[in-house]
């Protein structure tokens, strides 16, 4: 196995890292969203309304050399004035994760959003009924029945967040894409470096879609399918 | 905050510049994109297994890698095949893979072609037997069932699936300014960032452009989506 193979497999590591820590930021970030959309509390509703919107309307791309470029001198700017000598960078793969989790976060609030609406009102009120504080009735009654609902649409967004990985090699970050572009343009055989990138990524898709489609069916046992 | 720096002449122009490449690009694909669409969605839902097979894995390779690798793909990795350079200076069609307006535009149209056909196809297969069924017993042929039922009402039943697409493929024009020499939104924003330093000025007016494009386009489809999907709206007094 020649270097740039081994460097294109060391990128992958790096896109599972960045692709699985911008999952989690986003599903936070999504949950407190859909918490705040569904709070009734118009300040709430009208931050994450702000959010969802414009986040959705900006390409990753843009928000990420925002992020990455103009995080970087804000930041600076602010230890100046707050007297310090010191110069920060932002390292590419904190701004990555940071970048995807923020924009998947916005989708993920919807996601999660419609899942809880969709779980029957009578569920929360016979928690309600059998004594079960908010919290509980959160954590045992709504939580795993959101899951079901929330599964197709947060598999959808996980499988265009492990796309979007890719565009952390802009900003310099040696993931997959990052490592193919490299080799490529060290040996003149580009088009397989990439292909062979390409076809990590597309094992990496299926792989989740087979892992979520699993667990789909797993939290759907309880479910009752109409037959015609 | 030095907003005033956007407002200058020479980088108007600039962004000027790079609106007229992103909606060219964007426009561009999607035409080309829509047309190899309906023939991937006809095949995919045709009668032939070894075409559909074919469709499939094709769509399902285009839906499964970041389309920043497909662009780099057909800019770099096509590019560099002796073959294409030994004819890209004087034997058409190859000639058109020394642009890299071509090179984003073609793998922008086959990006967006394996979605839209999916969404499509999918529309075919969900159209109600009964529709069809009328049809064929008013004596029309398989052509025809297509032509005259089954093809406008499932491109109507795609728009609202297909306007996420639009704006997702505005979205993904932007990967564009990652070729070297094309100036869309993105790449006018970078320029002016590695002119002046001003990075948050450059990206937000960058942000504002491509916010304002969204909700235009989503206001659109809205506006035609009240008007040709009407009759399928419930209805009222």
């Amino acid at each position: 196995m020649n270097a740039y193979v081994s460097a294109i497999l060391q990128g992958a590591l790096l896109t599972v890292g960045v692709s699985v820590s911008a999952l989690l930021v986003s599903i936070v970030l999504g949950l407190l969203g859909a918490g705040a959309k569904l709070s009734g509390r118009p300040v709430w509703v009208g931050l994450a309304t702000a959010y969802t919107t414009i986040i959705r309307g900006i390409p990753d791309l843009v928000l990420m050399l925002l992020i990455f470029y103009g995080g970087t001198i804000g930041l600076n700017n602010l230890l100046e004035w707050m007297g310090s000598e010191a110069t920060v960078d932002i390292n590419p793969f904190v701004a990555g994760v940071l970048t995807l989790g923020f924009i998947y976060g916005a989708y993920m609030t919807e996601t999660f959003r419609g899942a809880m609406l969709s779980i029957p009102k009578g569920q929360a009120e016979a928690a309600w009924a059998f004594g079960m504080g908010r919290t509980q009735t959160f954590i045992r009654i709504t939580a795993p029945q959101m899951v079901r609902y929330a599964l197709p649409g947060f598999t959808n967004n996980w499988l265009v967040l492990i796309k979007a990985t890719a565009l952390v090699s802009i900003i310099g970050l040696q993931e997959m894409t990052f490592a193919a572009k490299q080799a490529g343009a060290a040996t003149r055989s580009t088009l397989f470096y990439f292909l062979f990138a390409a076809g990590l990524f597309l094992v990496y898709t299926t792989v989740s879609l087979l892992v979520l489609r699993r667990l789909n069916a797993r939290f759907s046992l309880g479910a009752k399918r109409g037959t015609l | 905050m030095n907003f005033a720096v956007l407002l200058e002449p020479q980088n108007l122009a600039l962004f000027g510049t790079g609106i007229v490449t992103t909606l060219g690009l964007l426009f561009a694909s999607l035409a080309v994109g829509a047309v190899l669409a309906l023939v991937f969605a006809l095949l995919l839902t045709g009668p032939w297994p070894a075409l559909r097979w074919l469709v499939g894995a094709y769509t399902y390779v285009i839906r499964g890698t970041p389309c920043l690798i497909q662009v780099y793909l057909i800019y770099y990795g096509l590019g560099q095949l002796e073959w294409i350079q030994a004819r890209w200076d004087s034997v058409w069609p190859w000639t058109y893979f020394k642009e890299p307006f071509f090179c984003a535009l073609l793998a922008f149209s086959l990006n967006t072609a394996g979605y839209t056909a999916e969404m499509l196809a999918g529309a075919i297969r969900e159209t109600s037997a009964g529709e069809i069924e009328a049809a064929q017993a008013y004596g029309m042929s398989r052509f025809q069932v297509m032509l005259h039922i089954v093809l406008p009402s499932a491109m109507r039943r795609t728009l609202p699936a297909y306007s996420n697409e639009v704006v997702m493929m505005l979205h993904a024009t932007s990967l564009a300014s990652a070729v070297p020499s094309l100036v869309d939104i993105t790449g006018a924003a970078s320029s002016i960032y590695a002119t002046y330093y001003l990075p948050f000025e450059a990206y937000l007016g960058a942000a504002a452009i491509y916010l304002t494009a969204s909700f235009c386009l989503i206001g659109f489809f809205k506006l035609s989506e009240k008007r040709l999907l009407a009759y399928l709206a419930p209805r009222t007094h």
